[in-house]
Parts: structure tokens; C-alpha cells; sequence
């Protein structure tokens, strides 16, 4: 985990080294003082040589603002290093991120993806800032204040020493312990958040079962359970300051009263005892100083390794070693495909699928709920792998182009869409970035989303809030779709695009594709018989496999579950003047 | 926060939190707020508190104490004894247990003071969550259609953990150095008033220095929020519409904006952390200078005995030097983060003032049984029929309703803003057992219909009968007991898919969920999850696909057995095969009931006994589907296609 973070620092190596060493050189600075103070009383003080003060003072002074200096350039320093560590991390982040697959995504889960990039690299800024300011100082201003006690005195140092060794155990073994309730604290901590989250969101749900009463007992026992264990981790930390007071107090009586008995016997000078205890904090502060560092790193931990599960996910969809770059036609192959989605699950998604499409021709897709529709087109732009056979695209399998080819040429409008903030054209132009305005307005026409667009007051440029907030369910399908279309794809993907488009709307994008772009594969899922009728052949899947394959009139005829959707949605057709369909021939 | 728009439907699943939401605040009256935290926290662990400052106030004197004994220390025994060369250290020994027995009582006083901070700052976190949590699920529906759901996230994992650090550092801290600093300087002027002034002195630069470089960081402090906002806003953005960025290969472009925001984040970022970093070497070094100049100026008067300033004086002088600069620095660093808990409290109390959902209601529905003479009788347990029990204040009577379903509109006028009214002069009827429909274009008020009905808004204008009884007479609860919701957004809950559907049921036994689950056609795909009925659903059941979880819903409304129910778009998702299944399912146990249904499938509702067409918040055209087909308006064009309907 180290080493991967490590490698995140990259140019803001310079600082990173920097920042130690300035503090270092600020421990330096600090730790001359109190030796410089012993001279003043003893040589000066003592002895009424007024001179002696003053030329120690101006030295004491100089050192002072040379450790000033130091120390500034070490927070300089370290806020440039830190936050640079941060940059770097969520830029590797985010470009790891663009690199993963589909199901490295559904892995992740686009929520969890969010926090790692933001509250975690957050509490990463903050450890490394820690390390690199507290994880050096620290300890050699420890060993420096220990080194100067034990220059002054070697017999009253030793009860430093004494005093370092039971407090780093008794230090230790409070972090210890604390952690592992701290860990638990955490757990419930997030728990509590996402069950406050949950009835943030689904307030309504609560309310219509008249469900308050039953939430808030719930969120009251998570409460108590996260206020036993936060108390029982803040108990365990709270010994620390007694017990740092209590070693504090111990060493300065001790030294006291050492110290005055050597005094007395000419062994000690008063300045010196004077210098002693004032080590006496420096070396206890930062001993304290380090078991904090120690806690937050441990607290930090879990973040650095979320991050690093990110940064060392391996994208499972890459691009061959000598990719093809041309798509020559729009046929498809399938040839004996099954899929899973994780290698682990039982039944398989699809299976055994033989399907063979020309270039050109119009396939509609029916199927109930979860009948693996969208997996079987996922699997044409290579959104996902096939687990076992061979999915083939103008005659090669799509495993041999070049990723971003076959996505430019296998253009898909999914179920889940998504718009962006931004104006209509910004929109469109994810197709085409250089698409010009006609071609946008052209591509919208196809789509039919032109009628609605002129009407809009700044027309194109209307400006789309995040996720397309305001605009209708059928506008944004319609938008979506010309957005694919402006990629001129030679396969054009419909995952159920028009579902909350009207039926005379759907029939007239349909006539349209028809008309103007015939050579383009087209393969279109929908919930309603009237949006797949008229294709060239309709594909009837069932629990991942083909159930029926053929014309309406065929199907009509063969096929038991399309009769039965096409059944439920024209009940009693006959007995009308207009039914579902008729929009369909204009 | 306030939406723009008139009509708020239910946003998906709330966001992240986006960092610290309003840094940088104008507090409005800090002081009132601080009596109404204290006065929260005195009312629960007043005592504990107390004790607390008592704690505090002996163990600050019992370390100043032990500074003083360094004059003790050195005027009184060590430099005697240099000069008379006597070894008799019994003195010594008594003065060194009297300092010790001092020290001790501090120590415990530390110790009493953490162990009763930790009950009463996670005690008063955990009265704050549950008080806030309580009446955040008491609010109308409005405050959650009103506000960003990341703003009431963030009161819940920003403001309340910022307050938790007031209560239990800030505070303590600030008494602390408040106390200490009284006593040093009560002290230091006892023992030289020539090197108190020029502490003093110190200090003044020192205070200066800190609150022009806390100025410079706390602006950047909040560019840093600001930029980090941005930055966020992007990655969820982005992340959550990661598919269709890979859908249109448009990781490049993403890639270049990222990168961007990203370094000015870094900019504000290192600048806020430069100047705060800054803060703490400058505050020690100008610490240091002065403690310098006190040597200097304490060693010449010591020397020339000018204020009678003794050796031991000086050393005692000294570290109270440095324990005076400690306490001024900390109080300096606290202001910052009261302030910012301030703000947190403000937002907290907004929370906890905004008015309830009121309820004056007093009709209740009950279980009741109908004997042979056609009375109606409470009773306790479920017998499929329900009564209003209608209590009447001035005869002191009791009349029991049977509830049948009866639901009426008369001229109702509605806006979710009172100046803008989107529905007009609604008149409705729905007979017992009817199925009645809502169709018309998005924004055309078909959810608010429904919205009134169960009360989570209140009409502004009209009036609507339930079984002939006003509705502002029935107590919400009952109400909307008696009225089942299959909604839009499903919104499951973290839990096991078996639970998930004995929400509508919280009695419901194994058998129950699973007749549930085979009415919703859910049982199937159920029993495919990894774990059938004890999978673990995340994150508003991510795993399943939507009409899987319309499926759940279902199930989760029919388990409940409402007396009358509320399809809102409730099989949008769901194959139109399934549909029909879940539609036998549900008609038959709605027989008898009164059912609301808003269907973008015109095929769903073809065989409602009354169908409204609304346009624009207004009936324009009802009746039955034949009726409507007959009369060759605007339903005919809806069904027939010709008309855009989005």
C-alpha cells in the first residue's frame, strides 16, 4: 500500500523532503535555547556579567528567527506536498477510473467510487501532511532534548529515559486498544449516516406507512449502540492526558529534588536544572505528539487502503496488442455466447446464444423482467466480455478492435441515461465534438427531439441541469438518442430508449431511422410490441436464452410468450376503431 | 436551497456530501446560539458539567502551584543551602511532598474531568441525533421537496461532529486557558511587574500576528471549500454517469475538465494550508523571542536588583513565560473552530425549528366487525373490515363509520406555492371498489392528486371527503394506513429482501412476505438471489434491476392489505406480461377497494370504471375507457397516438 501511494507524490518530491528537513532544522533551533539559557543564568546571572547576557540574548534571538524562518518554510512546504499528493491521487484516481470496464464499475459501484475520491483522498491530504510535519520532528526532537539531558547530566537524564520507556508502553497499549473500538465506532458511525440517508430519501415511503415510530426506535438503538462504543474508545484515549500529567509531574519532582542534592554538592549548576526541565516537556510533549501521529495514521489506514483498491483494480476490458481500427459492416455474429457476470454465479445470464444479423437490418428485442435484454447488447460494443463463444462484428470478433473503434462504430442508448450539465448542443456533441450546429439540429430532427427544442426559450442552447432535471423522461430518451446518433454509427443500439416516448413519437424515429439511415444495423428492446413490430425480425428472449425468432406475423403464429405480451397490451383491439399500433404507418 | 420550480417530485438517492456547506458563515446571533447549546447541554449534564469546571479550576492550580515551587525551590533551599553549605534536606523533602500531594490531586482532577467529558459530549451527540432525527421524521414532506437532501445529510455528518468537538475540546479548552491565564498572570505580577508588561508586549505581537495569518487562510479556507465543491459536484457527476461516458468514449475530454478543477483545488489548497501551517512555527518562535527577551531583561535586573527580583523569581518567571503562551495560543486556534461549530448549531437548531407536521386530526380507524342487526363493533384483531371511530366533542358520543372507500374531491384548488396554483377546481368521485385512473402529461398534477389524498400536502382551497368525513378530521397516521402507496421511486431499505417487504407489515410472518412476494410475480426472481429472501439489499437495492424493485414495492404495499390503494407509475418498469399477472393479483385483492392508478401504459388502465384526464392541473375529460373512446377527445388522441404525451 506504501509503495503504491508513495508513487503518487511524483513531482512534489522536492517538497516532500524539504518539509522534513526544515523541521528538522527547527527541532535544531529549539533545542539551543534552553542550553543557551543555562549559560545566561549560570555564566550570566550568577556571575552579574551583563554582557555575557546581552551576546547570548542577540545569538538566542538569531537562532529564534532562524527556527521562525525554518519552521515557516516547513509549513510551506508541507501544504504544497501535501496538497500536491492530494492532486496527484485523485488525478491517478480519475484516470484509473475512466480506464474500468463496466463491471469494474458495477464492482465498485458508482456511489463508493465517489467517497474514495473524495473523503478518502481528503483524509490521505491530511495523514501525509502529519507525517511529513510530525513523523520526523517528533521523534528527533525527542532524541535531541534527550541528547541535551544527557550532556548535561548523564544520572538525571537517565530518569528520562526511565520515564520514556513506561510511557511509550502504557502509550502503546492505549492506541492499541482504542483502535479496535475506534474501528467498530467507525462501522456504526457510517451506518448510522446511511440510515439517515435512507429515510432522507425515502421519506415518503415512511410517511405513507406511517412508519415514524418504527424508524425512530430503530435509529435509536444504532444511536445507543454507537454512543456504548464511542464511550468506551474516548474512555480508553482519555487516560492519556492524566497519565502524560502524571509522568509530567513525576520527572520534575524527581529532578527537583535530585537536582537539588547535586546543586548542593557543586555537581549541578542552577541553570542547568533550569535547562533539564524544561527538556522535561519537550521530551514528553512529543512522545505524546507521536502517539497521536500513530493514531491518526492507523485511522487513516483504512482510507489509504480503499484508495489503493482503486488504484490497483485492474481493468478487465483492454485494448488487444495490435487492434483493428476499422469496422467494414454492420453485421453481427453470435456464435455460441454465454455470459456471466460474476465467474462464481450458477446460471449463467445468457446462454448457448446463435444469432446471426446482417448489416442493416432492423432487430427488435422483447422479453420480460430481467430476461438479460440489455446484457445481450452490452455485450456488442463490448461494454462487457463474453464468458465462453464468440461475439462477432463485421465479421471479426470485437475482441480484436480497438476499443474506442468499436464504440464509436456500436453506438448504444441506455436504459440508464445520463444527461450533463451543460447546454443541449454541449450534449449533443458528447457524439461528435465537432459536430456543427446543423449537423446537432439534423441529428435531433432523426430523433424527433427537434419539435421540443425549438419550443425550449434558448432553443440548442438551452442550458441542461445535472441529470437532466428539467427536462420530461420523453425529452431526455429523445435527446439521448441524438446524441448517439451523432456518432454515424454503423450499429445503433436502443436499450429501451423510447419507453416514455408517446406511440405516434416512437413510430415517427422508427420511420425515420428507416428512411435516412437504412445502412445502419439497428437493434431495438422495448417493453411495447408497437415499437418492435415492424422490424425486419424480432427476438423473443426468455431467462437468457432465444425463446423465438422471426417476423410479427411469424411470431404471431409460433410464438406463445410474444402472443401473450402482444395479448396484454391489445386486449381487446378488435372491438376498436384505434388501437395501440396505429401510429405506426403514417 | 429553495427549488425553482413549482412541482418537486421525490429526487432519486440523495448525494455524497459536498464538503463543509457554508463555510465561512455570518453567524446571526452568536450569542443566542450559544445560550440555546449550553442551555441544551445544562439541561441534560448540568451537574456533569459543573463538575467538569470544578475539575478544571483545581488542576490548572494545582500546575500553577507547582511552577511557583520553583522560586521555592531555588530562593528558599537551594541557594540558602549554597551559601551555608548545610545538608540538612528535610526541609527540602517536606516542600517536595507537599508539591507532590498537589500534583496528584491534579492528576485526578484530569482524570475525573476526560472520564465525565466523554459521558457528556457522546451523551449530548446522542440526545442531539435522536432529537433531530425525531423531528426530522415528523416534518411534512414539503421540507424534504424543499431542500437538497445533501443540506440535511451534512446536518448529520458535518454540523453535529463539528459541535462534538466544541463541546468536548473547545470549551474545556477555553476554561482552561481562560482560568490558567488569570491565575499565571495573577502570579507573574506577584513576582515581577517590569517582565509582566513585557510578556505583555509579547503577546500583543503575537495576537496580531495570528489573527492577520487566520485571516489569510480562513479565505482561502474557503476557496478551498468552494473549489473542492466544484470538484466534487464533477466527480459525481461524472461517476455516477460513468456508463455513458464509456458509451461515447469520452474519457479524454472528462479527463482534461478534471484536471482543471483539480489544480485550482490545489492552489486554494496549499494556500489555506500554507498560512495555517505557518500559524504554528510563528506562535512558537514569537513564544520563544519572548521567552528570550524575559531572560535578557529579568538577568540584567536580576544582576543589578533593580525590582528585588531574585534568581528563583526569574526561573519561576520563565516558565510561566512559556505556560502563558500556550493558553493564548489555544484560545486563538479554538475561535476558529467555535465559530464553525457555531455555524453547524445554527443549522442544527434551523432543523430542529422548522415546524412539524401539524395533526388535529381525531377520527381514527379501527378493526371492526358488523353484526347481524348491520352494527358496527370495534374489535382488536384484523377482520378485513374497518370503521372511522368518530368522536363527538359536544354530545360526548361515539359513532362508528364503516370505511368503504368513498373518497371525494369537491373544489379543490392546490399549489405547492400558495401563489401559484396548480390544480383548479378538481371535483372527483370514487365509489367504493372503483379503479380509478389519472393520465395527462408530466406536470400535468396527476401526483398531486395523490399527494392530497394521503395528506402529505394540505389543499389550499375545497374540500375532500373520505366515507363522508372531512379529511382534516382524520389523524394522519390513520389515514394514511388506510390508504396503500406504491410509489414512482421504490426506495428499498438496507436491509434483507424479506424485510424490505414486511415494512408494509412489521408483524408479518414468513408465510405472509412470501404470499406477498408470489401476488407481486416477485417470488421467482427472490428465490434466484444469492441468498433468496435473506439477501441483502444495498444502496436502494442497486443489485436489481428497476422492475425488479417496482416488483418489491408491490409486494411491500399488498402485504400491508391497505383498505384502499395508490399506484403511482407503480409497473412502469415491469414487462407488460408480468404486469398482467401482478394486475390479476392485485385486482383480486382489491375487490371491493378503491384503487388510484397513474399509468404512463395506457394499457394498464383500460379497464378502470373511471378515467380523468388532466391537463394543465384541470379535469378536462372523464369517464370510463369506452366513454372516453366514444367521445373522440383528447383521450382518443392519447390512445390512439397523436399526440405527444411527454
Amino acid at each position: 500500500m506504501i509503495k503504491i501511494l508513495s508513487a503518487q507524490v511524483g513531482e512534489y518530491k522536492k517538497a516532500s523532503f524539504a518539509t522534513p528537513v526544515f523541521m528538522i532544522l527547527e527541532v535544531i533551533m529549539e533545542m539551543l535555547i534552553p542550553l543557551m539559557m543555562a549559560s545566561i543564568i549560570d555564566d550570566g546571572v550568577e556571575k552579574g556579567d551583563i554582557n555575557h547576557i546581552i551576546m547570548i540574548g542577540i545569538v538566542m534571538v538569531i537562532a529564534a528567527a532562524f527556527g521562525l524562518f525554518c519552521g515557516i518554510m516547513g509549513g510551506v512546504f508541507g501544504a504544497k506536498a501535501s496538497a500536491g499528493f492530494a492532486k496527484n491521487l485523485r488525478k491517478t484516481m480519475f484516470e484509473k477510473i475512466q480506464t474500468f470496464s463496466f463491471s469494474n464499475i458495477d464492482r465498485f459501484s458508482s456511489a463508493s467510487l465517489i467517497t474514495r475520491m473524495t473523503t478518502d483522498v481528503t483524509n490521505l491530504q491530511n495523514a501525509y501532511q502529519m507525517i511529513l510535519r510530525m513523523c520526523f520532528r517528533a521523534p528527533l526532537s525527542l532524541i535531541c532534548a534527550m541528547a541535551m539531558s544527557f550532556y548535561v547530566n548523564v544520572r538525571l537524564a537517565s530518569v528520562y529515559l526511565v520515564a520514556v520507556v513506561i510511557l511509550g508502553c502504557i502509550l502503546v497499549f492505549i492506541v492499541m486498544n482504542a483502535m479496535k473500538y475506534f474501528t467498530q465506532m467507525f462501522r456504526k458511525y457510517d451506518d448510522l449516516n446511511s440510515s439517515v440517508q435512507e429515510n432522507v430519501t425515502a421519506i415518503r415511503v415512511v410517511k405513507a406507512f406511517v412508519r415514524e415510530e418504527h424508524e425512530k426506535n430503530l435509529f435509536e438503538r444504532a444511536c445507543d449502540g454507537l454512543y456504548r462504543i464511542a464511550c468506551k474508545a474516548e474512555r480508553i484515549v482519555a487516560i492519556n492526558a492524566p497519565v502524560m500529567m502524571m509522568a509530567i509531574y513525576s520527572c520534575i519532582l524527581l529532578i527537583s529534588w535530585l537536582g537539588a542534592k547535586m546543586i548542593i554538592q557543586n555537581t549541578l549548576t542552577t541553570g542547568e536544572l533550569m535547562m533539564l526541565l524544561t527538556y522535561c516537556m519537550n521530551i514528553l510533549m512529543n512522545l505524546m505528539m507521536l502517539s497521536l501521529v500513530f493514531v491518526m495514521l492507523s485511522m487513516s489506514q483504512a482510507s489509504g487502503e480503499r484508495i489503493c483498491e482503486v488504484l490497483t483494480e485492474e481493468p478487465d476490458i483492454v485494448n488487444p496488442e495490435n487492434p483493428v481500427y476499422e469496422v467494414t459492416d454492420g453485421g453481427i455474429i453470435f456464435d455460441h455466447v454465454t455470459f456471466r457476470y460474476n465467474e462464481n454465479s450458477e446460471k449463467p445470464v445468457l446462454n448457448d446464444i446463435n444469432l446471426v444479423i446482417q448489416p442493416g437490418e432492423t432487430i427488435g428485442i422483447i422479453g420480460g423482467t430481467g430476461s438479460s435484454k440489455s446484457s445481450l447488447v452490452n455485450l456488442v460494443s463490448r461494454l462487457y466480455d463474453v464468458t465462453e463463444g464468440s461475439l462477432k462484428v463485421g465479421g471479426r470478433d470485437v475482441r480484436e478492435y480497438d476499443i474506442e473503434t468499436i464504440r464509436n462504430e456500436v453506438s448504444v442508448v441506455l436504459q440508464k441515461n445520463v444527461l450533463f450539465s451543460g447546454t443541449i448542443l454541449d450534449n449533443l456533441r458528447w457524439g461528435d465534438k465537432d459536430a456543427t450546429e446543423e449537423e446537432c439540429i439534423r441529428a435531433c430532427k432523426l430523433a424527433c427531439a427537434d419539435e421540443f427544442i425549438e419550443k425550449l426559450p434558448d432553443g440548442y442552447h438551452t442550458y441542461i441541469e445535472q441529470g437532466g432535471s428539467n427536462v420530461s423522461g420523453g425529452q431526455k430518451q429523445r435527446l439521448c438518442i441524438a446524441r448517439a446518433l451523432l456518432k454515424h454509427p454503423k450499429i445503433l443500439i436502443l436499450d429501451d430508449s423510447t419507453s416514455a416516448v408517446d406511440t405516434a413519437t416512437d413510430a415517427r424515429i422508427r420511420k425515420a431511422f428507416r428512411d435516412e439511415i437504412p445502412e445502419t444495423t439497428k437493434l431495438i428492446i422495448a417493453q411495447r410490441i408497437s415499437s418492435v413490430q415492424d422490424s425486419d425480425r424480432i427476438l423473443v428472449l426468455e431467462n437468457g436464452e432465444i425463446n423465438g425468432l422471426g417476423t410479427h406475423e411469424e411470431l404471431m403464429k409460433e410464438n406463445e410468450i410474444y402472443r401473450d405480451v402482444y395479448r396484454s397490451q391489445n386486449r381487446d383491439i378488435s372491438s376498436e376503431k384505434g388501437g395501440m399500433n396505429d401510429g405506426r404507418e403514417e | 436551497m429553495a427549488e425553482k420550480n413549482n412541482y418537486s417530485p421525490p429526487r432519486g438517492p440523495g448525494r455524497p456530501r459536498r464538503g463543509m456547506v457554508g463555510v465561512g458563515p455570518k453567524l446571526e446571533n452568536p450569542g443566542m446560539l450559544i445560550k440555546r447549546l449550553l442551555g441544551y447541554v445544562m439541561k441534560r449534564y448540568g451537574l456533569q458539567y459543573g463538575i467538569v469546571i470544578l475539575c478544571i479550576i483545581v488542576s490548572v492550580l494545582c500546575n500553577v502551584q507547582g511552577t511557583m515551587f520553583m522560586r521555592t525551590l531555588i530562593d528558599q533551599y537551594i541557594t540558602p543551602m549554597l551559601m551555608d553549605h548545610s545538608h540538612d534536606f528535610s526541609g527540602l523533602n517536606h516542600a517536595i511532598l507537599r508539591v507532590a500531594s498537589f500534583y496528584a490531586l491534579g492528576v485526578c482532577a484530569s482524570f475525573l474531568q476526560q472520564q465525565i467529558m466523554i459521558v457528556v459530549t457522546q451523551g449530548t451527540m446522542k440526545s442531539l441525533r435522536k432529537d433531530v432525527f425525531n423531528h426530522m421524521e415528523s416534518l411534512p414532506i414539503k421540507y424534504f421537496d424543499t431542500h437538497a437532501h445533501g443540506d440535511i445529510m451534512s446536518v448529520y455528518t458535518n454540523d453535529i461532529d463539528t459541535l462534538r468537538q466544541m463541546i468536548s475540546q473547545s470549551i474545556p479548552q477555553f476554561i482552561n486557558s481562560g482560568i490558567t491565564i488569570i491565575s499565571v498572570v495573577a502570579c507573574m505580577i506577584v513576582l515581577s511587574i517590569p517582565l509582566t508588561l513585557v510578556t505583555f508586549a509579547m503577546v500583543a505581537v503575537m495576537l496580531f500576528c495570528s489573527r492577520k495569518l487566520a485571516g489569510f487562510s480562513g479565505g482561502y479556507f474557503m476557496k478551498q471549500q468552494q473549489d473542492l465543491g466544484k470538484e466534487n459536484g464533477f466527480i459525481e457527476e461524472m461517476l455516477s454517469g460513468q456508463k455513458v461516458v464509456k458509451v461515447f468514449n469520452h474519457e479524454e475530454e472528462n479527463i482534461q475538465r478534471f484536471n482543471e478543477l483539480n489544480e485550482s483545488l490545489y492552489e486554494s489548497s496549499n494556500n489555506a494550508h500554507k498560512f495555517a501551517n505557518i500559524m504554528m512555527p510563528v506562535n512558537a518562535q514569537l513564544g520563544n523571542i519572548s521567552y528570550v527577551i524575559v531572560a535578557i531583561v529579568g538577568g540584567i535586573l536580576a544582576i543589578t536588583g533593580f525590582s528585588g527580583l531574585t534568581l528563583g523569581e526569574l526561573a519561576s518567571f520563565l516558565t510561566f513565560n512559556k505556560s502563558f503562551n500556550m493558553p493564548i495560543n489555544q484560545i486563538s486556534m479554538q475561535i476558529n473552530s467555535i465559530v464553525m461549530a457555531l455555524a453547524g448549531a445554527g443549522r442544527i437548531f434551523e432543523l430542529m425549528d422548522e415546524k412539524p407536521e401539524t395533526d388535529e386530526g381525531y377520527v381514527m380507524l379501527v378493526n371492526a366487525r358488523i353484526d347481524e342487526n348491520g352494527e358496527i363493533h370495534e374489535c382488536q384483531e384484523r377482520t378485513g373490515t374497518w370503521a372511522w371511530k368518530h368522536y363527538h366533542k359536544d354530545s360526548d358520543t361515539t359513532t362508528y363509520v364503516k370505511q368503504e372507500g368513498n373518497i371525494e374531491f369537491l373544489g379543490v384548488d392546490f399549489g405547492y406555492d400558495s401563489r401559484k396554483i396548480v390544480l383548479h377546481d378538481i371535483k372527483m368521485y370514487a365509489k367504493p371498489g372503483q379503479k380509478i385512473a389519472f393520465v395527462g402529461s408530466t406536470g400535468a398534477g396527476k401526483t398531486t392528486i395523490t399527494n392530497l389524498i394521503n395528506r402529505f400536502y394540505d389543499i389550499q382551497d375545497g374540500k375532500i371527503r373520505y366515507d363522508g368525513i372531512n379529511i382534516n378530521k382524520i389523524k394522519k397516521a390513520d389515514l394514511r394506513r388506510s390508504l396503500g402507496m406504491v410509489l414512482q421511486d421504490t426506495h428499498l431499505f438496507t436491509a434483507t429482501v424479506k424485510e424490505n417487504i414486511r415494512y408494509g407489515k412489521l408483524d408479518a410472518t414468513d408465510e405472509e412476505v412470501y404470499a406477498a412476494a408470489r401476488l407481486a410475480n416477485a417470488d421467482e426472481f427472490i428465490r434466484r438471489l444469492p441468498q433468496g429472501y435473506d439477501t441483502v439489499l444495498r444502496g436502494d437495492g442497486a443489485n436489481l434491476s428497476q422492475g425488479q424493485r417496482q416488483l418489491l414495492s408491490i409486494a411491500r404495499a399488498a402485504i400491508a392489505d391497505p383498505p384502499a390503494l395508490i399506484l403511482d407509475e407503480a409497473t412502469s418498469s415491469i414487462d407488460t406480461r408480468t404486469e398482467k399477472i401482478i394486475q390479476e393479483g392485485m385486482d383480486k385483492l382489491m375487490e371491493g377497494r378503491t384503487t388510484f392508478v397513474i399509468a404512463h401504459r395506457l394499457s394498464t388502465i383500460r379497464n378502470s370504471e373511471c378515467i380523468m384526464v388532466l391537463e394543465q392541473g384541470r379535469i378536462i375529460e372523464r369517464g370510463s375507457h369506452e366513454e372516453l373512446m366514444e367521445k373522440k377527445g383528447r383521450y382518443y388522441q392519447l390512445y390512439t397516438g397523436n399526440l405527444v404525451l411527454s
